[in-house]
């Protein structure tokens, strides 16, 4: 069984995102280490690439930020290496399908599955184009994460029942970004997902408060919380782990 | 599975909420492309509104000055708003008019698609709200006002490297923001499919047009055709209709900017690598990690990291030649042909009459070239008058 599984339970799972190097990698894995202690059940790593077509200003800019600051493929994998020897808290990579198919398909996630990394998500990877990276994710056993949107309707039930992993459910329409309200009958797609799938499904896009975090979770199985969490360290850069801890510790306890 | 393949390359790497946009986009397109009232709609626009057919013109001056093959240049400067970009943008307002969309969003570089996706949108009764990056907005500020003028919304983006790569990019996020009354009429034969089937398709015309111009002036057909290439409407358009046709040699002129061997250059046949970015599989400018490049060209419109899918395909399958052509020696064709012909061409048409300077004096006095003039110049005088050190603004 896969190992994301886990995340799904102890009740509904917290998830964040974090760029690696922003500001640096030193930063990133002190992060990690503090939403886990706070509770997150699943790390969201993103792989910065030059130009994130799905993501809003926040995360943009801190893709901008850890490029900027020179950090390589290469460095996230040794940085993912060090951080599994003192946590077991399943992790995924969040990135576009060119850092994957630039670096070599196949030797990228050979190196994910030796690394400790359990499944890849890539916005710009549909259904139609899964192809691309799949046979590998199977060889390797690593999860090839399925996103779902408000837009997917026909497309919902086709997806779900080949999705692996958890199946992440975009909440609106737009890019990456903090919304003061979420108006999407996101329970009436969860039922679609539900006759498909028994994977969990998490919502993501959009979320930024406790009381958001705690809406979602009520309609799924967990919350996935990217700019909110961008925002506290473009703010307070090396600083920003000590207000994580206390950011994910407001998340997960509304959503327990 | 995966749709809209040249060889390897095309497909549709885009997000999710934007897969029933582009499936409503092919079906619509698949049954209004064999729809007559469509397609005579169409006719009349390119007939009447943008000018069409466009001229064949034999550069009699150029080819005895150059003292090689017979010289002919299909004028596509000569269309309403002064471009090739006119052809797509009235084939892809009208589709979205018949899908019952409301609101056209673009992107645009030099301003030439970006003008012309304003003006379809005015004859259309449509809103439009066009992506520009702040860099070009500063360097094409008439045409901001020209677009401003025509009721179109500009949008400077400051993401990234504030030019078209980022417009392209904007442009795709407002499109996942907004999809119901909004389509994305892209301005190249690039991104996801059904895109660069779509704009190859409307351009196509100009291929059919030489052929016929051709035959009727000559009796036979070109030895070669050449073309500039960014992301490469205007080229396909002019090679569409002759790729069948063995004997005759498709040439695409990408902008090498300060040479090929520098960082500086936007010739992504010559210096890009196998990827995946902006919804398709193509060649890229991109470092080792995949990271797209920055790249520069003194064009504006050939100033894109990326090349349309088929031609990625011609180039693979050798049926297409791409060479680059540098900043200095498209600014020495530009003003060559503004000289010895009295036509001032776009910047970016430029880098093909560069290299069919070049190419014409290789070949003998019964071959021809046909040179596709792209777009008109006045919108690079004042950029290649800075170029020349004359300190000149609009």
């Amino acid at each position: 069984m896969s190992k994301i599984a886990k995340a799904f339970e102890k009740g509904k799972a917290f998830i964040p995102f974090i760029t690696c190097g922003d500001p640096d990698l030193e930063t990133t894995a002190a992060a990690v280490r503090a939403a886990v202690r706070a509770g997150a059940d699943l790390i969201e790593l993103g792989i910065p690439f030059s130009d994130p077509t799905a993501e809003g200003p926040v995360i943009q800019g801190a893709n901008l930020r850890a490029l900027n600051g020179g950090v390589r493929t290469e460095q996230i994998f040794e940085l993912v290496r060090s951080l599994r020897e003192e946590m077991g808290t399943p992790m995924v990579f969040m990135t576009y399908a060119n850092v994957v198919f630039s670096y070599g398909a196949e030797k990228f996630i050979e190196t994910c599955s030796r690394i400790g990394i359990d499944g890849l998500i890539l916005p710009d990877l549909p259904f139609e184009e899964k192809e691309e990276f799949l046979p590998f994710c199977r060889k390797y056993g690593v999860d090839l994460i399925s996103l779902i949107a408000p837009t997917s309707k026909d497309r919902i039930s086709m997806i779900a029942k080949e999705a692996e992993g958890f199946i992440y459910l975009v909440s609106s329409l737009g890019v990456t970004g903090t919304r003061s309200a979420i108006t999407t009958d996101l329970a009436s797609i969860v039922a679609v997902i539900r006759e498909n799938t028994d994977l969990p499904c998490a919502v993501g896009f959009g979320i930024s408060t406790p009381e958001q975090a705690r809406q979602m979770a009520d309609v799924s199985d967990g919350a996935i919380v990217g700019s909110a969490i961008i925002k506290l360290l473009e703010k307070y850069g090396k600083d920003a782990p000590d207000y994580i801890y206390e950011f994910v510790k407001s998340m997960k306890d509304a959503i327990r | 599975m995966s749709r809209g393949r040249f060889g390897i390359h095309g497909g549709q790497y885009i997000p999710e909420t934007l897969m029933n946009a582009v499936i409503e986009l092919e079906e619509a397109y698949n049954f209004y492309k064999n729809d007559p009232q469509f397609n005579k709609e169409l006719q009349e626009l390119f007939n009447e509104y943008a000018g069409r057919p466009s001229r064949l013109y034999f550069a009699q001056k150029m080819t005895k000055d150059l003292g090689g093959a017979k010289i002919y240049r299909k004028r596509e400067d000569l269309n309403h708003t002064g471009a090739h970009k006119i052809n797509n943008v009235l084939g892809q307002a009208l589709l979205a008019k018949k899908m019952g969309k409301t609101r056209l969003i673009a992107e645009t570089s030099a301003g030439q698609h970006g003008v012309a996706t304003a003006t379809a949108a005015a004859l259309m009764d449509m809103e439009c709200v066009v992506f520009m990056g702040k860099e070009d907005t500063i360097r094409q500020a008439l045409n901001v006002y020209r677009m401003k003028l025509l009721g179109a919304d500009v949008i400077p983006v400051t993401t990234g490297t504030a030019t078209l790569k980022d417009a392209v990019s904007e442009a795709m996020r407002e499109w996942t923001s907004r999809i119901s009354d909004t389509h994305y009429c892209l301005g190249s034969v690039m991104g996801p499919h059904p895109f660069p089937t779509i704009v190859r398709d409307f351009q196509s015309v100009i291929s059919k047009e030489i052929k016929q111009q051709i035959l009727e002036k000559e009796g036979r057909l070109p030895d070669a055709v050449l073309a500039c290439v960014g992301g490469g409407s205007n080229a396909i358009g002019s090679f569409y209709h002759f790729i069948d046709d063995k004997d005759v040699r498709l040439i695409g002129c990408e902008a090498a900017g300060r040479g090929v061997d520098t960082f500086e250059t936007a010739a992504t046949i010559a210096t890009g690598r196998l990827g995946i970015f902006h919804g398709m599989k193509s060649y890229f400018c991109q470092d080792d990690d995949g990271q797209i490049a920055p790249v520069y060209s003194i064009s504006a419109g050939l100033d894109y990291p990326g090349i349309g899918p088929e031609h990625a395909f011609l180039h693979d399958s050798g049926r297409a030649l791409y060479v680059p052509v540098t900043d200095e020696e498209a600014v020495e064709a530009f003003e060559y042909l503004s000289r010895t012909e009295g036509i001032i061409p776009a910047i970016e048409s430029a880098h093909a009459v560069a290299y069919a300077m070049k190419l014409a004096k290789e070949m003998t006095e019964d071959q021809i070239i046909v040179i596709t003039i792209s777009g008109r110049g006045d919108k690079d005088c004042a950029a290649i008058a800075r170029y020349r050190g004359e300190n000149i603004y609009e």
